[in-house]
């Protein structure tokens, strides 16, 4: 299973690929939606984006917007690693094409529960 | 800090008397751990002091407070995901072919805990009854504290994040701070009663639907007994009964038949309320004369590009947002364009 972990804060990305390679990622990182977006693009073949909210250059909106639009991308699972907490975020990120959405801060439970509610948690760790 | 033998013994021997439940020798933990709290409100330092202090006694405040403590169970939303599929996809399907359809759906949620399951139901069937169906659906559990608090609604972002798809969240719930209250349609849909399983359902009876997860393991085989009976005498006839994966009427109580689903525990009662006949023939010898077809799974959105073959699809998950696409907001939330 692979994951890009999209968030301008080295910090958040380190924490939010740490708690993936526990569960068996591999992970790669991007710090902005274009650099996402890029490396989707170039066929970096992930399972999994986390997508923060607030970025320079390309907001983790829009780069939802853009992967939905791809038809190569159409397997690629996206979620949203945020603060933004307003109900009505959640409701613009799911209708952009975002499939699940975790508010920050988070616990690794959390981040766990949502990949298992998705089916995105390998099977060797769902026993 | 180690429970004293005499007092475990006397705790073990109270849980059984007032909630039939069994306490073997080794859980002097759970026991220390989960009375700790109680013992340290009532001002003493150990669990051992405290249980002796109300051991002459047994006041029925404290006798209760020591039971509640001590059969909490965990939950989360769409728990076991596979019940909540079986519910949408075979039970309703089934309820709804009898003659006369489906105007009327009861539901019992036993030991329901905070309130997660009896929520997960109702959300359940807004999506699988049409608006010509009115739900309702009784929530029973031994302990007022918790039932006080599944009554409320209002869950933590942990709690939340546990289960609940985001979709089902903004759909179904209001921001209350930081945390979540379920909508006051589904709520409305939720009456929570105080009830012990040993004791007849003092509800009334006619229930379509049962569900009684992760309970039956708790008691022993008379008590499991006793139980599914007066279980059976609330349902009507051709009801069904939602058990926990690990739990089976196989070999306690004849009255049930099982149902084959794709996933999880699920059993139709040959008989019901004043022990009348089901219009359904018991014993089906194949799976092939009973009402419910094995539905296949739904399939994941995820498994159709075949790029990632080892992961389960979630069956909550994929009981709604049946594909990968953002269509999964089935019901737009009024004023949001897509």
């Amino acid at each position: 299973m692979r994951a890009l972990v999209v968030d301008d804060s080295r910090t958040m990305r380190r924490i939010v690929a740490k708690i993936l390679e526990g569960l068996g990622y591999e992970t790669s990182q991007a710090e902005n939606g274009q650099e996402a977006l890029d490396a989707l693009q170039q066929g970096d073949a992930v399972d999994l984006v986390t997508v923060d909210w607030n970025m320079p250059v390309m907001d983790g909106l829009e780069l939802v917007g853009h992967v939905r639009k791809n038809r190569d991308l159409r397997s690629v699972t996206l979620m949203m690693v945020t603060t933004e907490a307003e109900q009505s975020q959640i409701v613009r990120a799911l209708a952009a094409g975002a499939h699940e959405y975790l508010i920050k801060p988070f616990t690794a439970e959390e981040l766990r529960a949502k990949l298992d509610l998705l089916g995105l948690v390998p099977l060797e760790e769902t026993a | 800090m180690s429970l004293a033998p005499d007092v475990f013994t006397y705790v073990a021997d109270l849980v059984q008397r007032r909630a039939g439940i069994q306490l073997d020798t080794g859980k002097e933990y759970l026991v220390e751990s989960r009375l700790l709290p109680l013992a340290q409100e009532a001002g003493h330092a150990r669990v051992d002091t405290y249980v002796r202090g109300i051991r002459g006694i047994e006041r029925p405040a404290d006798v209760q407070a020591v039971v509640e403590a001590l059969t909490t169970n965990e939950t989360s939303f769409f728990r076991d995901g596979s019940p909540f599929t079986a519910l949408a996809d075979d039970i309703v399907p089934a309820l709804r072919s009898r003659p006369g359809g489906l105007p009327r759906m009861r539901v019992w949620s036993a030991a329901c805990s905070t309130g997660q399951e009896p929520y997960s139901i109702a959300m359940t069937l807004a999506d699988a009854v049409g608006p010509e169906t009115s739900v309702e659906i009784v929530a029973t559990d031994l302990n007022q504290a918790v039932l006080d608090r599944a009554a409320q609604g209002v869950y933590s972002r942990l709690e939340t994040n546990r289960g609940l798809p985001s979709a089902m969240l903004v759909r179904h719930f209001e921001a209350d701070g930081t945390s979540w209250r379920v909508r006051e349609d589904l709520r409305r849909q939720v009456t929570f009663l105080r009830h012990n399983l040993l004791e007849s359902p003092p509800f009334g009876g006619g229930f379509d639907v049962v569900f009684l997860r992760n309970v039956l393991i708790y008691f022993d085989l008379p008590v499991k007994q006793a139980v599914l009976d007066r279980v059976l005498t609330a349902m009507r006839p051709g009801g069904y009964l939602v058990l926990g994966a690990a739990e089976t009427t196989i070999g306690l109580d004849d009255g049930w038949e099982r149902v084959p689903v794709a996933r999880g525990a699920v059993y139709r009662a040959l008989t019901g309320a004043a022990g009348t006949t089901s219009p359904v023939r018991p014993f089906l010898p194949t799976p092939a004369r009973a009402p419910l077809v094995p539905t296949p799974t739904v399939p994941s959105p995820f498994t159709t590009t075949g790029t990632v073959p080892a992961v389960v699809p979630s069956a909550a998950h994929a009981a709604f947002l049946p594909t990968a696409r953002p269509s999964h907001l089935s019901a737009p939330v009024r004023g949001e364009s897509r």
